[in-house]
């Protein structure tokens, strides 16, 4: 009998995994395998992308971080951010605590809404809302807005709670099977690389350990030349795969977001970055 | 807040460390633009130069080949604290910008 219940017990979490899932659960085993696998690594410097596992790539990227590229679009986000739409209204107005220091709470499940809402969907929200057209969201404008809503949050742990909302939990669960499902004509999941091959050389890189990786977007990234958000990032890496990149924003992707974001639950935000 | 180029000097045994990005679109002329096709004028900075406490110390012949949004370092020897660094550029349509700053 006693070898009968689990595999009844993982049938029944198959057919009914809705009910079943356990953020929580899953997040302490997400850090419990990269503890085990890294041991050398302190958990807070897989904030810092790759560079927890590369160090002559971080030497060089302490160098970066000297004189930040970034900064521009610091600048132009903050400007962007207290500039009024046409009914003299801002961003402001639609965040709590005026939109500083919330990168932390967001992505969040909307109940209202019944869905995911990220920072970036935010602040188009926002501009819907007040009778302005709505950005482009895997560069420009956006990435500098959030690139500031980022910085003024920076050091502040993820603070994201999942909640009881069966909806919310389905999300949950959507965005863990993206993870986890392979996809394209290389035939990758985002788990095959940043969980099973994470630290290993892939051509000249070394591919980033999952955690951690939602704490510090958007990001500049020396390969664009420019700031992108974390779904150009996505659609990045589905096209590395051959897979056809999903809309940005799209449902797909934010609810990868909000598992993504999960698993480095706690972890302190240090957007925006700077990655090669 | 005028200027476009973000400055930065550590001064250390007389040698001041000079850090700069400098905000420029850079484009080189040999890019279409994606909708109509035509070439992107060229449009990217000629000359940097620098001077200490108004000597020109420094003069860099820059051209297409250097990315958007430079960044560039570099070192003045004989550099006391109080000195003035001078960092400008000029581009190929003689639109100029500079940044100054104090050494610590």
């Amino acid at each position: 009998m006693k070898k009968v219940f689990p595999l009844v017990f993982a049938l029944s979490a198959l057919f009914s995994g809705q009910l079943l899932a356990d953020p929580e659960s899953d997040r302490e085993a997400f850090v419990k395998y990269f503890e085990q696998r890294f041991p050398d690594v302190a958990l807070e410097n897989y904030a810092n992308g790759i560079y927890a596992l590369d160090k002559p790539a971080y030497e060089q990227w302490l160098q970066i971080e000297e004189f930040p590229p970034y900064e521009l679009a610091i600048e132009e986000g903050e400007q962007l951010f207290n500039t009024p739409f046409a009914n003299g209204k801002g961003y402001a107005d639609c965040f709590p605590d005026g939109g500083i220091g919330i990168r932390q709470n967001y992505p969040y499940f909307d109940t209202d809404r019944g869905e995911v809402v990220t920072l970036e969907y935010a602040i188009n929200l926002c501009r819907e809302a007040n009778g302005e057209q709505p950005l482009k969201y895997k560069k420009g404008p956006i990435a500098s807005i959030s690139a500031y809503m980022a910085y003024t949050s920076r050091g502040k742990p993820f603070a994201m709670d999942l909640g009881d909302d069966p909806r919310a939990l389905a999300a949950y669960e959507q965005g863990k099977q993206f993870y986890y499902s392979k996809r394209g004509q290389l035939n990758f999941s985002c788990a095959d690389c940043h969980i099973k091959n994470a630290g290993m050389q892939i051509r000249a890189d070394r591919l980033s350990a999952g955690l951690g990786h939602a704490t510090h977007f958007p990001v500049y990234r020396s390969k664009w030349g420019d700031m992108g958000t974390l779904h150009r990032r996505f659609d990045g890496c589905n096209k590395q795969v051959r897979a056809e990149p999903l809309p940005a924003q799209g449902e797909d992707y934010r609810n990868l977001e909000y598992f993504l974001s999960y698993m480095s639950n706690g972890m302190e935000t240090n957007g925006p970055g700077a990655r090669k | 807040m005028a200027s476009g180029i973000r400055i930065r000097a550590k001064l250390k045994d007389g040698v001041a460390e000079v850090k700069c990005l400098m905000k420029h679109d850079m484009e080189t002329g040999t890019r279409k633009d994606t909708k109509t096709g035509e070439l992107i004028p060229a449009h990217h900075i000629t000359d940097v130069t620098c001077e200490h406490n108004g000597k020109v110390v420094m003069t860099a012949h820059w051209g297409p080949a250097v990315s958007k949004n430079p960044y560039f370092a570099f070192q003045v020897k004989d550099a006391k604290p109080g000195d003035t660094i001078k960092v400008s550029w000029v581009d190929n349509k003689g639109a100029t910008d500079s940044v100054e700053e104090t050494l610590k």
